[in-house]
């Protein structure tokens, strides 16, 4: 390898690459080519850094420069002003909303700060594309490990004592699932790797795929010595293409390195991978649903027992872990049970990522040890709510999880705690909502997701969905009544207890939460048929204030159903009754004289 | 254009005449074709020893399997949550306008087909679309059109 001065990191993630950050790459080359600098300096491109909101982002290394929201057209000034004259482009440096201070190096972040990072571990700092940076940063050491040192009942033994639970949102203990496998005899066994990433609001998957491949594709060769499968799947949606395009490359390059194919590194255990491709159902992201569907069937889900561990993937023992679990296990192979355990809290050990969404100054990915609170995640690392606006609550674990409110935001995060609280962790995306944000709207828009998404098999989720959503939607019309709450309350409940899967199973819960933490809400557009963060399009009520109004006679010209009369040179009004609140008089009036209600 | 007899020979030969190469099979013609037409289908069924009324039931589980005529440049609009809050209706409203289509359908010129679809996993950089492979973030009704022009100019 030549022995490079400085490295040039540029973040290859998709949403730097949407943001040119394939032209900065160019750019640089081209730039550091005409400079002959070429041998010196090496430029990466990398997978993503999770901070997102600020990108495209440039690292410095080894002096940890961080710049942001670079273009291509700041390549030039990078490589004259830092690269050559060792000066920093102070322009580019992330600028501290608290005190306008410049901060070069990410470490003194608030968006890293708080972090660990273990399962987004290489996410950002190798080249997700080079097998050799992998290696470089430990991939493949914990299975050389294994195979060399450890017999498979000592892998599951770490797996069982490190505490590790399913990343994918039920929590499950992940070294008690290899046990299962492990222990049903079979000539055939498989290990699978959910990728069917589907929560509204989560996309660490995606992120760990596309920047650390290894990592996962480790993690089931290391479950596949354990269990005693041979062949892995990696089941994962058709929305994610470059994902499914750099675990092809990674998976081509771990076989020409012997770390999957025949005879890994020696030690006589064979272990291939094959990936299967999802074609736009949620419900697959359960796992009975997702073998079925691999198994070319329609993907609905079945009853459990038996468990895939008994009876998966064409009848046969499955082990099946989300993207995120799998990220984790090569690391706690190599640094041990004890050390893992050491992080986050007694019941729910290690770090969690979560993708912050929303209404949140610093949208991304963030990872941190379970325990820290989400006033620490909302607040510190996502540098608070956007526009300075009031928080009002955050959304956690999707379509299937609740809302959590002021007086949750101390309340350590961890799974246990978070169903305490009447939501889930889910796989960890957060969608944080703020004062102009609609509680009633919000279980409406996820009831509207779980209708559709909803496989149809079992009638408490294919119809009382559906029930649900159109009381919710009478709701947002004003045209609700108190029974329709208590129907809405009654029918969840009975949704909740006789679903058959997950799905259905957890449905309800942005409904129950609302309605236990915003109930006032619910009262408001019931009873005074008023939404007052101005959402519900039905309840708005446009009043034209007689003092600021001048009679310019423009709101009145624009109103397309003749809502608004008045003279000219005089106060305007508003007709209720006719007034089809499509808002074009609120554009168009320019004294502000228009108000919503 | 490859035959479809051959695309579902090519997947029997690596995964066997069985059911679970039911998916790979519907999921390569969609690829190649754009959607699936009945005697696709017939012809699967005939291949896999299935029903046709099994494999019409499977693809239209899916809605990546499409079993009506898509345009050449399948549009899905993200409307879930996250996008709607970034403000996805304007992008629709701009995407109907454009292609003088609604949701669902396609233009008569067979090009473009308008549709919303669920997550893609872009939460952070709303709101979002996907033509074909192709991911567009943090979209404003200006980057929509330019985007379209240029798909209209290819």
């Amino acid at each position: 390898m030549a022995n490079y001065k400085m490295h040039i990191l540029v973040c290859g993630g998709t949403g730097c690459r949407a943001s040119q950050s394939e032209m900065i790459l160019d750019n640089l080359k081209t730039e550091l080519e005409t400079k002959g600098l070429s041998d010196e300096i090496q430029v990466i491109q990398t997978g993503c850094f999770g901070f997102c909101e600020k990108g495209p982002i440039v690292k410095i290394m080894p002096d940890n420069t961080f710049y942001v929201e670079v273009t291509p057209e700041d390549v030039k000034e990078i490589i004259d002003e830092h690269i050559i004259k060792g000066r920093r482009v102070n322009r580019l440096l992330y600028v501290n909303p608290d005190n306008q201070e410049h901060i070069a190096d990410s470490k003194h972040m608030g968006f890293y700060k708080k972090q660990l990072r273990i399962a987004l571990r290489n996410c950002g700092f190798i080249d997700p594309e080079n097998i050799d940076e992998a290696i470089a940063k430990d991939a493949y050491q914990a299975l050389g490990k294994a195979l060399v040192e450890m017999s498979p009942d000592q892998v599951i033994a770490v797996m069982k004592d490190s505490g590790l639970r399913g990343r994918g949102g039920g929590g499950f203990p992940a070294g008690l699932k290899w046990e299962f496998a492990a222990k049903n005899a079979s000539d055939q066994k498989y290990v699978v790797c959910n990728a069917d990433e589907g929560d509204p609001g989560a996309f660490m998957d995606r992120s760990i795929l596309e920047g650390d491949p290894h990592s996962v594709l480790e993690a089931m060769a290391l479950c596949g010595y354990s269990t005693g499968a041979n062949k892995g799947l990696i089941y994962i949606r058709a929305e994610y293409p470059l994902a499914i395009e750099r675990l092809k490359i990674a998976m081509k390059q771990a076989e020409e390195y012997g770390f999957l194919g025949k005879d890994i590194l020696g030690s006589g255990f064979d272990f291939e991978i094959e990936l299967r491709y999802g074609a736009g159902a949620f419900v697959c992201g359960e796992e009975t649903a997702l073998i079925h569907s691999m198994e070319g069937e329609r993907g609905e889900p079945t009853v459990k027992p038996p468990f895939p561990a008994e009876s998966g993937y064409l009848k046969k023992p499955t082990n099946v872990n989300n993207v995120e679990t799998f990220a984790n296990v090569p690391v706690i192979l190599l640094k041990g049970a004890e050390w893992y355990k050491s992080i986050g809290t007694e019941k729910s050990s290690g770090t969690k990522v979560f993708a912050l969404a929303g209404k949140i100054n610093n949208v991304g990915l963030i990872e941190v040890p379970m325990g820290t609170t989400l006033r620490e995640v909302i607040f510190e690392i996502g540098g608070g709510i956007k526009d300075g606006k009031k928080f009002k609550a955050v959304q956690t674990g999707g379509p299937s999880g609740g809302c959590l409110t002021e007086k949750h935001l101390d309340t350590p995060i961890d799974f246990d705690n978070l169903i305490a609280v009447g939501s889930m962790m889910g796989s960890g995306g957060m969608i944080v909502m703020d004062e102009d944000d609609c509680m009633v709207s919000m279980a409406k828009f996820y009831l509207e997701f779980t209708v559709e998404e909803s496989c149809g098999k079992c009638s408490p989720c294919r119809i009382g969905n559906k029930r649900l959503y159109e009381l919710l939607t009478k709701i947002t019309e004003g045209k609700g009544t108190m029974e329709d709450l208590d129907l809405l309350r009654n029918l969840s409940e009975v949704i909740k207890d006789t679903s058959l899967c997950g799905l259905g199973q957890t449905s309800p819960n942005p409904v129950l939460s609302t309605m236990s933490n915003f109930w006032d809400e619910y009262i408001e557009h019931v009873t005074d048929k008023k939404c007052s963060a101005g959402q519900c399009a039905a309840l708005k009520q446009y009043i034209i204030d007689p003092e600021a109004c001048v009679g310019c006679t423009a709101c009145a010209r624009v109103c397309p159903v003749n809502a608004i009369s008045g003279e000219r040179k005089m106060p305007h009004e508003i007709n209720q009754d006719i007034c089809i609140k499509c808002n074009a008089c609120f554009e168009k009036c320019k004294f502000n004289a228009i108000s919503i209600n | 254009m490859t035959d479809v007899k051959e695309l579902i020979q090519a997947k029997v030969k690596c995964i066997g005449a069985k059911r679970e190469a039911l998916m790979p099979i519907l999921q390569a013609i969609v690829e190649e074709k754009n959607y699936l037409n009945e005697e696709d289908m017939i012809q699967v069924a005939e291949a896999l020893d299935l029903s046709t009324a099994d494999v019409y039931g499977t693809a239209t589980f899916y809605t990546f399997l499409d079993t009506v005529p898509r345009g050449k440049y399948v549009i899905r609009v993200c409307k879930t949550i996250s996008c709607h809050m970034a403000g996805k209706d304007e992008i629709v409203d701009t995407l109907k306008d454009l292609l003088k289509v609604d949701l669902g359908e396609t233009t008569p010129d067979k090009n473009f087909t308008l549709m919303q679809a669920n997550c893609m996993g872009w939460c952070h950089k709303g709101p979002v679309m996907l033509v074909n492979d192709d991911i567009y973030t943090e979209l404003t009704k200006d980057k929509v059109i330019k985007i379209i022009h240029d798909y209209m100019g290819s």
